[in-house]
C-alpha cells in the first residue's frame, strides 16, 4: 500500500515537473511573478507616487496638499540660494567622501588581494565587513564622542604636541564620519578588481622595465577602474541620501535634512518629494556614466 | 614585483585603515562602562550599572520585541521572493530580463531617503496606519535584494553541467532541484537570510519614515541619542546589539564562502 501511495505521489510531482518543463513560461510566471509584483506594486508604485507628489503643492494657509499640477517646488529649488547651496554642499561632500574612501581602500585591498596568505586574506575581508553590522547610528555616535572638543581625538592631538584639534560639529566631522561609514562599500569592489588581475600582467610590465609607479598607472589603475567606479556608486549614493550623520555630527543642512524636516515638522510633502528628485537625477546620471565605465560587471 | 618602499606603504596603509575601522568601535565599547554620562576623554570611572538599567527598561524590551518580529517577517518574505527572483533571472532568458535585474538592485542604488519618502508618501496616500506592517513592507524590499544577490552569485558559480547531468540521468525537474540545485545553493540562501535579518534589525533611515511612533531598536537609539542622560543606556544597547549581530553575520560570512564577500552588496540601507 505504502509503495503505491508513494508511487502515486511521486507521479503527481513528476507530472507537475514535466508539465512545467514543457511550459517554461508557466514556470517563469510562477517564480518571477511574486517578486516582480512586489517590486512593481510596492517599490515602483511608491516611486511613481513620489514623482506625482512632487508636482503638487502645499497651501500655506490651510496646510493642505493641493492636488494640482505645478512646477513651483522645482522653481523654488532652482532659484532659492539656500537650497542651491545645500545641493552643492551635499554633492561636494559626497565627492570628497568618495575620493577619500577610494584612497583609504587601496592599500588594504591591494594587500589582501596580492600579498596576503589565503588565511590572512579571509581574516582581513571579514575584518572589513564586520563593522558594517555594528548599528549604523552607533558608528556615527562613536565619531561624535571622538570628535567632541574634550574627546578622544583632541586628547590624542594634544598628547603629541601643543596643538589642539576641536572639530566638534562641522563639515569636517561629517566628512570623517561618512568616510568611516562607507569605507567597506568602496573597498570590496576594489579588492575584487585587484584580485582578478593576472600576475603575469604585472610581471610583463616589470620585465619590460616599468617601475612600480609606471606599472600602477598604466596597468593596475586602468584594470581596477571599473571596481573603483562600482564602489563609488555606494559611497556617493549613500552620502546623497543620508540625513542622520549631518544631524548628529554636523552643523549645516544636507539634502536629506531638508527632506526629513519637510516630511516631519513642516508637513510639506510635495516640496520634500520634489527635493528627493534631485538625488535621483544625480544618481541616474552617475549610474549611466558608471555603466559606460563597465562598473556594473564589477559590482 | 612591488618595491620595498611600495610594500611598506601598502602595509602602513593597511594598518591605518584597520585602526580607523576598529578604534571607534572600541571607544563606544569603553563608554558603555563609563560611570559618568559625559563624553570627556579619558573616562574617569568604570561601572556595569548601565547594563542593569538597560535590561529593566520597558522601552528597550518593547523595541527589541518589535525589531525581532519585523526582522523575522521581512526575512521570511525576502527568502521566498528573493530566491525566486534569483532563479528566474539565472535560469530564463526573457524579454525585459535586464530591466528586471536592474529593478531589483534599484533599492540599493538609489539614496535611502528616496525610498523612505516614496514609501512614506504612498502609505499616506493609501491611508494605511503606520506600524509593524508598514515597517515590514519597507524592510522586505531591501531584504529581497540581499537574498537575491547572494543566491544569484552562487547560482552563477554553480556549473550548469550538474543540472544537465542530473536531467540526463533521468531525474525530473523536482528531483534535480531537490538533490542537485538546492544543496548547491543552500548555504547561500542561509547566508542571505542571516544578512537580511541583520540588515532589518539595523535599519533606521527608511524605518524613520515608515514606523510612525512604533519603536524598534534603532529607533530607540535614535530617539535617545539626543537625550544626554540616556546616552549610557544607548551605549549599552548598542554594544549588546553589536555582539548579537556578529553571530549571524560571522556565520553568514563563513557560509557564503571565503573570498565571496556577502556583506558587500547588502547594505542597501542608509
Amino acid at each position: 500500500m505504502a509503495v503505491t501511495a508513494e508511487r502515486r505521489e511521486g507521479g503527481a510531482v513528476r507530472r507537475t515537473s514535466a508539465l512545467l518543463f514543457r511550459h517554461p513560461r508557466g514556470k517563469l510566471t510562477l517564480s518571477l511573478g511574486g517578486p516582480l509584483a512586489w517590486f512593481l506594486v510596492i517599490y515602483i508604485g511608491s516611486l511613481a507616487v513620489l514623482f506625482v507628489t512632487a508636482f503638487w503643492y502645499l497651501d500655506v494657509f490651510t496646510s493642505e496638499i493641493v492636488h494640482e499640477f505645478t512646477l513651483k517646488n522645482f522653481q523654488t529649488l532652482w532659484e532659492n540660494d539656500v537650497y542651491r547651496a545645500i545641493t552643492l554642499r551635499t554633492v561636494g561632500i559626497a565627492a570628497a567622501v568618495t575620493v577619500t574612501d577610494v584612497i583609504l581602500s587601496f592599500p588594504l585591498a591591494y594587500y589582501a588581494a596580492r600579498l596576503a596568505t589565503p588565511r590572512m586574506r579571509n581574516a582581513l575581508l571579514i575584518a572589513v565587513v564586520l563593522p558594517l553590522w555594528a548599528n549604523y547610528l552607533v558608528r556615527v555616535f562613536a565619531w561624535k564622542i571622538i570628535l567632541t572638543p574634550n574627546g578622544f581625538l583632541n586628547w590624542l592631538v594634544e598628547l603629541t604636541g601643543a596643538a589642539s584639534l576641536q572639530l566638534g560639529r562641522s563639515n569636517w566631522s561629517v566628512w570623517i564620519a561618512f568616510v568611516y561609514l562607507w569605507l567597506p562599500f568602496t573597498l570590496l569592489p576594489i579588492y575584487g578588481a585587484l584580485e582578478r588581475i593576472p600576475n603575469s600582467y604585472l610581471e610583463a610590465s616589470g620585465d619590460m622595465g616599468a617601475r612600480g609607479w609606471t606599472t600602477f598607472r598604466n596597468v593596475v589603475f586602468p584594470l581596477i577602474l571599473p571596481g573603483i567606479v562600482a564602489g563609488s556608486i555606494f559611497s556617493f549614493s549613500l552620502t546623497l541620501g543620508d540625513y542622520i550623520t549631518p544631524e548628529l555630527v554636523g552643523n549645516t543642512q544636507f539634502i536629506g535634512n531638508v527632506i526629513f524636516d519637510n516630511v516631519g515638522v513642516a508637513g510639506n510633502i510635495p516640496f520634500a518629494a520634489a527635493y528627493a528628485m534631485v538625488p535621483v537625477a544625480i544618481m541616474a546620471i552617475y549610474l549611466l556614466l558608471a555603466k559606460r565605465a563597465g562598473a556594473f560587471e564589477a559590482l | 614585483m612591488e618595491s620595498r618602499l611600495a610594500r611598506i606603504l601598502i602595509k602602513g596603509g593597511t594598518a591605518f585603515t584597520l585602526v580607523f575601522l576598529y578604534v571607534p568601535l572600541g571607544i563606544v565599547l569603553l563608554y558603555a562602562f563609563s560611570e559618568s554620562v559625559g563624553q570627556a576623554w579619558p573616562i574617569q570611572g568604570y561601572t556595569t550599572k548601565w547594563f542593569g538599567i538597560a535590561w529593566r527598561s520597558s522601552d528597550v524590551r518593547l523595541a527589541l520585541s518589535h525589531s525581532l518580529t519585523v526582522a523575522s517577517i521581512a526575512t521570511l518574505t525576502a527568502l521566498v521572493l528573493g530566491s525566486a527572483a534569483a532563479f528566474s533571472v539565472h535560469r530564463f532568458r526573457f524579454f525585459g530580463r535586464n530591466s528586471v535585474s536592474f529593478l531589483l538592485v534599484l533599492p540599493i542604488a538609489l539614496p535611502g531617503i528616496v525610498t523612505a519618502i516614496a514609501l512614506n508618501s504612498t502609505i499616506n496616500v493609501l491611508g494605511i496606519p503606520f506600524g509593524i506592517l508598514t515597517i515590514v513592507i519597507g524592510h522586505a524590499t531591501f531584504c529581497i535584494v540581499v537574498v537575491y544577490n547572494n543566491v544569484l552569485a552562487r547560482l552563477r558559480r554553480t556549473p550548469t553541467s550538474l543540472v544537465e547531468a542530473s536531467m540526463d540521468l533521468g531525474a525530473d525537474g523536482w528531483q534535480t532541484f531537490r538533490y542537485v540545485t538546492f544543496p548547491a545553493i543552500r548555504t547561500a540562501i542561509v547566508a542571505g537570510a542571516l544578512l537580511a535579518f541583520a540588515l532589518s534589525f539595523d535599519e533606521i533611515v527608511v524605518t524613520n519614515f515608515t514606523a510612525g511612533s512604533t519603536l524598534t531598536i534603532p529607533k530607540f537609539i535614535y530617539n535617545n541619542l539626543r537625550l544626554p542622560r540616556n546616552r549610557p543606556v544607548v551605549n549599552v544597547v548598542a554594544i549588546a546589539v553589536l555582539i548579537l549581530m556578529l553571530i549571524p553575520v560571522y556565520i553568514a560570512q563563513r557560509l557564503a564562502g571565503g573570498g565571496e564577500t556577502a556583506g558587500a552588496r547588502t547594505q542597501a540601507e542608509p
